[in-house]
């Protein structure tokens, strides 16, 4: 009898003491996966989703808040990818691929302002004061943040424009 | 020799009788020559002329814009009209830079006399480096520079040079006519290539519906003792450089990997003339020879066309059409790209200009695939093509890799021989397309990231500085201030004391 509450006692207290110690020692703070998502995320902090930027982003995507389609400079590559990380099995070939688009200036209407230039995350914008502002295509992520702030509406956005470089064979069509 | 087996391949009708022995005619010039940028794989040109500029022929237009790059030269004399954009021999006849020239009709050349009398005297590198310069690619429809390939030593322990004049495709007869015509000098050139790679060995390798070319390179080489010339089987894609050799040796090259990884380098026998041209008498790559063919040409044959030539005005040369061509093809029937139209330029890599009658094409109803096997017999990569397909299909990208489509040389024996009429190879290049632009998209994710970070620290830089430029400025006035303060109380106190 004394021997077994004893036995029970002391099992107890070390499991106590390990249970414990891992807590502290192994503890997380946060999901470690919204650290994860992030990395996969642009981190342009463009805000097109909706969230202040990517790392709220990513929680909401954790959380099963957002959906994966919700990054439009990522696109369908991205949402992809999100798709395998978080373990869910969507049908994208449905998605409406949002063409990915780039920002363009009509120089004859650029006063050089430099908004544009001083907001852009990925400094995709050439330019100084009261100079013509340009676009470095390849490095603008389509997030109209420049779009947005330009006085004299003279950004718009373009689709990217189908080259040798990245034009390739469609898949043929499926007979009946 | 005892020459080894390959495995699949197919027997396509030659269709060669129309043009086999043709002699080669030259083009006139055209009234407008339009040069492409990017004639070859790798970087597109660079353009240093402007318009306006009066040029001469063989004069530099564009220059190679790193390793993988080669530059473009003038076909003739006349005058830069435009650079711009012009629809690209290209299945999707997008526009690409382009330079455009209007021939005087002069001719007139820029001096290309040479600093040397013996090539063999040169340092290989020397060769590789004219080679570079004169803007030579594989004319057999890669366009890979050649010049990168003659390096080749320098990283490759190499055995041997085989010389590719196989020209399996169907219609194609321009090889076998070059070949027939210019012998000695594709021997010449063959000699420098094998100085160039120091090699003491080449073997040029011809398939046996070719007895007149065959018999022609035999009757150059026969005092040379390291050139021997080997009559292969008539079978597609005889002509795949990897396929080539293990006929010859019996060696497969390792998937994703070169020739040069078992000791051989593989060239065309149509740059080999190329070559001994840009070496011997200094000239750059501004012509080749094109075959014309197909039920829809009047008068098929091949035909010395200047590079920048539009197809139109070599398909008028060759007396027009006979009957509205149901397709028009660039390169071989079998591995060639459809042509959006007859306004686009002859360019180095073209082989051939095929105008296909609708009898020719044979276009089928697709049917569903049977499982009947046939493709996988006919591969010659020893893949499945049944099962690649059907996860192209699917968007299963992943799944068509791990199906070996990376080892996928597009030589379309599988589609030939599809009872179904199944499009296989648009699958694979719509496959090999959406993995390229998958990477792509990678990439610029990667990129943007960095860019993103590289401007978050800049703007904490920024912050910083101000903040500190503002706390010195505080200091300074206080400073300031202070004095002041100090200065007046002084001032007081003695206004003070002179009062007192």
């Amino acid at each position: 009898m004394l021997s077994a509450i004893f036995i029970l006692t002391v099992l107890g207290l070390t499991l106590g003491i390990i249970l414990g110690a891992a807590s502290s020692y192994f503890s997380v703070e946060g999901n470690p996966l919204t650290a994860e998502v992030e990395a996969m995320l642009p981190g342009s902090q463009c805000g097109q989703c909706g969230y202040p930027g990517c790392t709220p982003a990513a929680a909401a995507l954790v959380n099963g808040e957002a959906d994966i389609t919700l990054c439009p400079p990522g696109g369908r590559t991205l949402a992809q990818e999100l798709a395998e990380k978080l373990g869910i099995s969507v049908d994208l070939s449905n998605m409406k691929d949002k063409q990915p688009m780039i920002a363009k200036i009509r120089e004859e209407l650029c006063i050089g302002c430099t908004k544009c230039f001083k907001r852009c995350p990925t400094d995709a914008i050439l330019g100084g004061s009261k100079q013509i502002h340009s676009v470095i295509s390849d490095a603008c992520t389509g997030c109209e943040k420049c779009f947005d702030v330009c006085p004299t509406e003279c950004i718009d956005m373009h689709p990217i424009p189908k080259s040798i470089q990245n034009w390739y064979w469609s898949k043929p069509s499926v007979s009946v | 020799m005892k020459l080894f087996k390959i495995r699949g391949g197919v027997h396509p009708f030659e269709n060669k009788e129309a043009t086999a022995g043709s002699k080669i005619m030259p083009v006139p010039l055209a009234k407008k020559l339009f040069i492409p940028l990017q004639q070859h794989i790798g970087a597109p040109a660079e353009p240093i002329v402007k318009r306006g500029d009066k040029v001469l022929k063989g004069q530099l237009l564009a220059d190679s814009q790193g390793v993988i790059s080669a530059p473009v030269h003038a076909p003739t004399s006349g005058t830069v009209i435009a650079i711009g954009k012009y629809p690209a021999p290209h299945p999707s006849g997008l526009p690409v830079r382009t330079i455009i020239i209007e021939p005087d009709g002069e001719q007139r050349w820029i001096d290309i006399s040479l600093p040397y009398d013996d090539p063999f005297n040169l340092d290989p590198d020397e060769i590789s480096a004219r080679v570079a310069a004169a803007g030579i690619v594989g004319m057999g429809g890669a366009t890979f520079p050649s010049a990168v390939k003659l390096n080749l030593r320098k990283r490759y322990q190499l055995k041997q040079l085989v010389i590719n004049a196989a020209e399996c495709e169907p219609y194609l007869t321009c090889d076998d006519q070059l070949m027939r015509e210019h012998a000695s000098e594709i021997v010449d050139g063959i000699c420098i290539m094998m100085h160039a790679l120091q090699v003491i060995k080449t073997t040029v390798a011809i398939e046996a519906n070719k007895p007149e070319a065959i018999q022609a390179i035999e009757e150059a080489s026969k005092d040379l003792a390291g050139v021997s010339v080997i009559t292969v089987p008539v079978r597609y894609p005889m002509g795949s450089e990897k396929h080539l050799v293990q006929t010859l040796t019996g060696k497969e090259t390792p998937a994703r990997a070169l020739t040069a990884d078992i000791g051989i380098v593989v060239h065309n026998v149509a740059t080999a003339h190329a070559v001994q041209q840009c070496i011997r008498y200094g000239r750059p790559l501004i012509d080749r020879v094109v075959t014309v063919s197909g039920g829809a040409v009047k008068n098929p044959g091949n035909y010395l066309t200047p590079i920048g030539t539009p197809i139109s005005m070599l398909i008028d040369f060759a007396g027009g059409f006979k009957i509205e061509p149901a397709r028009l093809i660039g390169g071989g029937p079998m591995m060639g790209q459809p042509l959006s139209g007859t306004k686009v330029p002859i360019v180095k890599g073209s082989g051939g200009i095929l105008a296909l009658t609708a009898e020719e094409i044979s276009q089928k109803q697709t049917m569903p695939c049977i499982r009947c096997g046939a493709c996988v017999t006919a591969c010659p990569c020893g893949l499945l093509p049944l099962d690649m397909a059907n996860r192209a299909r699917s968007n299963d990208l992943e799944g068509a890799v791990k199906f070996g489509l990376m080892d996928c040389i597009a030589c379309g024996s599988c589609a030939y021989v599809c009872p179904s009429h199944i499009p296989l190879v648009q699958y694979f290049n719509f496959a090999k397309g959406a993995i390229i632009e998958k990477q792509r998209g990678q990439h610029k994710q990667e990129e943007t990231r960095r860019l993103a970070e590289a401007r978050t620290i800049r703007m904490k830089e920024q912050a910083q500085a101000k903040r500190e430029m503002m706390a010195k400025r505080k200091a300074e006035m206080a400073a300031k201030k202070a004095q002041e303060e100090k200065k007046l109380n002084a001032k007081q106190r003695s206004d003070a004391e002179a009062s007192a």
